[in-house]
């Protein structure tokens, strides 16, 4: 029953991650940035969510639908003024750039939202019991969402003339563009993607901890990027597998020691795993050419 | 082209800056006080509340004519200055208020991180201060001699006192033996009330079944409930944030936890309410005020508060209110503008009446003498339950 | 071969000091000279302003903070400039060297001398991290790029997570009253010590060996350049001057407190180090200068500092992705026989380019 009912936590936490960790590892595959915005925009889709709710009082799926195509805008924006510019660029100025939009967007929400608020329940509060463990409608619904949505993003680039373009762009971009792909077009086509689905994790996450602050995305944001990294940055199915191991990890280390050591058993790990395989589980070791 | 007018813009952004931090308004008499706030950073809540009850504060004095200090009409002029939630800024901040801005006395910051190392700069600079927030006992304390700092104060109580209080309430009033707890263990505040609570709780005779603890941000605390409701307490203590407590509470209920929870003044602010709603209520908490048994005072603040800023003021909000108060107090007393009798004039006030209750101070110690309250969040309110003397 | 102008006075046949400085010009066209005199200069205003006061406490406060960043700035930019990794791990390293040196004025040392002892103290802070950070620099050879990002980022978090769990120093509650220990003098020292020994590091053999690594690790091993000695030493030498500016600075603050050192922290050095320039040091002191100055100038903005500085910073990056002083470097930081080099390879492309042209 305890085991149970922390088995279901990992399914719910992990399912957040994923859904986070999948903006980052997707466009990391396609441009080899790390997107430290992503955390920061997954904080704005929750903001958004609740002001839609608190002041518009639109239901759940107009919710849900209108913050994903809003921040997927806002991904693409961003890319096209601060990313592209970049694109020749040493690789490290891309980061930083991307870590000065981060900072920008929390000070700038902080302006209009220095305390944090509540977001109106848009789920319905429905619990049931499963041999002494409790799962309730959100929970179901934030791994069931995520799961789908995983799969749909699988499907799309593994199956589909834009994901095959995608992982194209991958391996070689000038090549690929010189080959009539729409480079350009195709970027911008991962970043919305990958930051709706950031979005998606926005909003539920909101609905579910219920409560949203400025700084929330930052230390999101950062384990995200941990499950993009274990699984095989700029693996999609690295990405899903990562989140739920670190979820699991986390999880575990504070069933079986005192929860004060999380973060050092969690990270040290990390740091072990790292050191015996550097490239992520289902990542493959970058083929350097002499 | 496009370089020289971005390097033209931030010059330009620069001298606009400076030009203003040199632009000093020319006012007859006045009285600059300082005030060091967490405006950015993690915790903007405690710095726009103290912000607001600041500007509010000096805005009644200035509109009322201004402060009569030894016969002469002061206006007073705040230098407001955030401190980022940085120690390192804290430090900065607190030295410009005190070298640059040559203010009288200095009030904040709230949070220990950033009070602690401020305070040392206005001891070893000998400028007053009053933190209205910062329960820390090392605050007020000269960690070298032991012995408690001459120029640093607070208005509100330290957490050795109101863990006690807790526990005794705990063990007391709720009738409660075996008490887990739950707490953020990166913000020293809530450590200290932790394990201040453990002491006295053992002390009273009672067992805690379990002990758990999470980092600031963090939002999943399932794994450590699931731990609690297996150690089976009577009743939970929680010293959190009022932001963090609803959804732990909210989190604890869905794991099917039906024992009671006691909280700390880091409740006590309405949007607990707000952000906790059903499942929040019932709850107990320790806090520096009670807004519906309020005194006329409280209540005029309370009402004003609400009429400039649409919402009712927190624990900070009032306490802040307050340290005002207390400073402007003792410049009264003082009769002089001098850093050094405003220190003195504060340090032997002998019965302040503020929005928080009767303060008194005694030489020799920064801290208050003054009471705790309990409350009980009933029927979507805090409702006063009981007082607690020191 | 440089022709000299004997500039005499007809008078007095005393040669004004500015011709003095320009006849003895090395064949590189630097002079020394002026290094040691803006050094000595320097020094004595360290003495002099905190003694007659010729700036108020914040200033000097600022100043000081000025060189501690100069000092964190520089040692980052050896990993993330010259050698090309992406470290996150400064804060931790900082954090280290702050509860060595203060563990030790407070516990260890009489505090009756502790002036005598604190160079000791901040040495001590420094080779702590540098001892650390071989454990950072073991995986480092493995992986490279977002990898060791990772791994520093990690490093960082145990590193916060270890100091809150030991209730001995402190826990989450830090160490309060320490000594304030650091002043103006302490800073222009440890700065200058730091960036002179950095820049001969960098100007060494060793230091070919990491801009090699930079720009191709297996061509380097190739070219029989020793990358793990040069990794270690790099990482070393990077993490002791972030110890260093750590005891530093836990001896200006008075107080230390883990929640100082988050990534937040090392994001910030981060950012020094980029807006200043990579691979280079006169960017590093350029950077942190700037970035500290423009922080504090901006106050009165409010809050729409937080939020005016992120986009400055990104504007910078898109017009200057190397940073202001990108791969460039100050004329006095460059050793003479670099620039004689230097000057040579132009005049050859120059004869080169001629030749081509014709």
């Amino acid at each position: 029953m305890y085991v149970i009912q922390q088995l279901i936590n990992i399914l719910q936490l992990g399912s957040i991650y994923g859904l986070i960790a999948l903006g980052y590892t997707m466009v990391y595959g396609i441009m080899r940035l790390i997107n430290f915005a992503h955390g920061d925009l997954f904080m704005v889709a929750g903001f958004l969510s609740f002001i839609l709710a608190a002041y518009f009082k639109f239901p759940f799926l107009p919710t849900l639908l209108i913050c994903m195509v809003v921040v997927a805008m806002m991904g693409v924006l961003i890319e096209r003024l601060a990313y592209k510019p970049l694109r020749k660029a040493p690789r490290v100025s891309v980061v930083i750039t991307a870590l000065g939009i981060g900072l920008f967007l929390e000070n700038f929400v902080l302006l209009f939202y220095p305390y944090p608020q509540n977001v109106p329940t848009l789920i319905p509060r429905i619990t049931w019991n499963i041999g002494g463990a409790t799962i309730s409608y959100l929970q179901v619904l934030i791994i069931g969402l995520a799961l789908f949505l995983m799969l749909t993003l699988d499907l799309i680039v593994n199956h589909t003339m834009v994901g095959m373009a995608m992982r194209a762009i991958s391996w070689n971009r000038v090549v690929v563009g010189l080959m009539g792909v729409p480079v350009d077009r195709v970027i911008s086509i991962t970043f919305a993607l990958g930051t709706g689905l950031g979005a998606v994790a926005g909003v539920m996450y909101s609905q579910a901890f219920s409560v949203i602050d400025p700084y929330m995305g930052i230390v999101i944001g950062w384990q995200a990027f941990i499950c993009a990294v274990i699984g095989g940055i700029g693996n999609i199915r690295g990405a899903i597998l990562g989140a739920y191991i670190l979820a699991a990890a986390q999880i575990l280390v504070v069933m079986v020691m005192p929860s004060t050591y999380r973060d050092v058993v969690t990270f040290t790990l990390l740091l072990v795993f790292l050191a015996f395989r550097p490239y992520g589980i289902l990542g493959k070791p970058a083929v350097e050419k002499v | 082209m496009k370089k020289t007018l971005a390097i033209l813009l931030v010059t330009m952004l620069t001298i606009t800056s400076v030009a203003l931090v040199g632009c000093k308004s020319s006012a007859a008499l006045t009285i600059p006080i300082g005030l060091n706030a967490e405006l950015t950073g993690g915790l903007p809540v405690v710095g726009a509340s103290c912000k607001n009850a600041a500007l509010m504060a000096v805005k009644e004095v200035n509109d009322a004519g201004g402060l009569t200090v030894g016969g002469k009409q002061y206006q007073i002029k705040l230098f407001v200055e955030d401190n980022g939630y940085k120690a390192d800024q804290s430090v900065a901040v607190q030295q410009k208020l005190i070298t640059q801005d040559n203010v009288v006395a200095i009030v904040g910051p709230n949070a220990s991180v950033m009070a602690v190392p401020a305070s040392e700069i206005a001891e070893s600079s000998k400028v007053l201060m009053i933190s209205p927030w910062s329960t820390n006992p090392n605050t007020t304390i000269d960690s070298k001699t032991g012995q408690p700092k001459k120029y640093v104060f607070r208005a509100c109580f330290i957490d050795t006192f109101q863990a006690s209080v807790d526990a005794k309430f705990a063990m007391n009033k709720l009738g409660a033996k075996r008490v887990a707890i739950l707490y953020d263990l990166g913000n020293d505040a809530f450590v200290g009330q932790s394990t201040f609570f453990k002491n006295t709780f053992t002390q009273l005779g009672g067992t805690i079944t379990d002990v758990e603890t999470y980092t600031t941000g963090d939002k999943d605390f399932s794994a450590q409930f699931t731990k609690i409701k297996a150690s089976n307490p009577d009743l939970i203590f929680l010293p959190s944030m009022y932001n963090e407590a609803p959804v732990q509470i909210k989190q604890a209920h869905a794991l099917g936890i039906k024992v009671p929870f006691l909280g700390t003044d880091g409740w006590s602010s309405q949007d607990l309410i707000t952000l906790g709603g059903k499942d929040v209520e019932g709850c107990f908490f320790s806090a520096h005020y009670a807004p519906d048994i309020a005194t006329p005072i409280a209540q005029k603040f309370i009402a004003d508060y609400k009429t400039a800023y649409g919402a009712v003021p927190d624990d900070v909000a009032a306490l802040c209110y307050d340290s005002f108060g207390l400073l402007f107090q003792a410049l009264k007393t003082a009769g002089k503008v001098d850093r050094q009798a405003v220190r003195d004039a504060l340090a032997t006030i002998p019965n302040y009446q503020g929005v928080t209750g009767t303060m008194q101070f005694k030489e020799g110690s920064g801290d208050p003498i003054k009471s705790a309250v309990m409350l009980q969040i009933k029927n979507g309110k805090f409702v006063y339950y009981s007082t607690a003397q020191p | 071969m440089a022709t000299t102008k004997m500039k005499t006075d007809e008078k007095s046949g005393v040669q004004s000091p500015i011709s003095y400085l320009r006849d003895h010009r090395g064949a590189t066209g630097n002079n020394k000279l002026i290094v040691w005199i803006v050094l000595i200069v320097g020094f004595a205003l360290s003495f002099a302003i905190p003694q007659f006061n010729i700036v108020n406490g914040y200033i000097q406060t600022i100043i000081m903070y000025v060189g501690i960043n100069i000092i964190l700035t520089a040692s980052l930019n050896i990993v993330n400039g010259y050698m090309g990794e992406f470290s996150l791990g400064h804060a931790g390293f900082m954090a280290i060297g702050a509860y060595v040196a203060s563990l030790l004025t407070l516990h260890v040392f009489p505090s009756s001398s502790s002036f005598f002892f604190f160079p000791l103290a901040v040495i001590a802070g420094g080779l702590g991290a540098a001892l650390v950070s071989l454990i950072v620099a073991i995986p480092s050879f493995k992986t490279r790029g977002d990898y060791l990002a990772l791994i520093t980022l990690a490093f960082t978090y145990i590193v916060k997570s270890v100091i809150e769990n030991i209730a001995a120093i402190g826990g989450p509650r830090g160490i309060v009253g320490i000594d304030k220990l650091t002043t103006l003098p302490w800073v222009f020292f440890w700065a200058v010590l730091s960036v002179w020994i950095m820049r001969n590091f960098v100007y060494s053999n060793f230091g070919r060996g990491v801009l090699s690594l930079r720009e191709d690790e297996v061509a380097s091993r190739l070219m029989s350049v020793n990358t793990q000695q040069v990794k270690f030493l790099a990482f070393a030498l990077s993490s002791f001057f972030a110890g260093v500016a750590g005891a530093l600075f836990a001896h200006l603050l008075q107080y230390i407190n883990p929640n100082i050192f988050d990534i937040s922290k090392s994001v910030d050095v981060l950012l020094m180090v980029y807006l200043g320039g990579i691979g280079s040091i006169g960017g590093s002191i350029l950077g942190a200068t700037i970035y500290t100055v423009l922080l504090e100038v901006l106050r009165p903005l409010g809050m729409f500092r937080m939020v005016l500085m992120p986009l400055l910073l990104v504007f910078l990056m898109i017009y200057r992705p190397r940073g202001i002083m990108g791969l460039r470097e100050l004329r006095w930081l460059v050793p003479g026989q670099e620039l004689k080099i230097v000057k040579r390879w132009r005049r050859k492309k120059v004869v080169n380019d001629a030749n081509s042209a014709s």
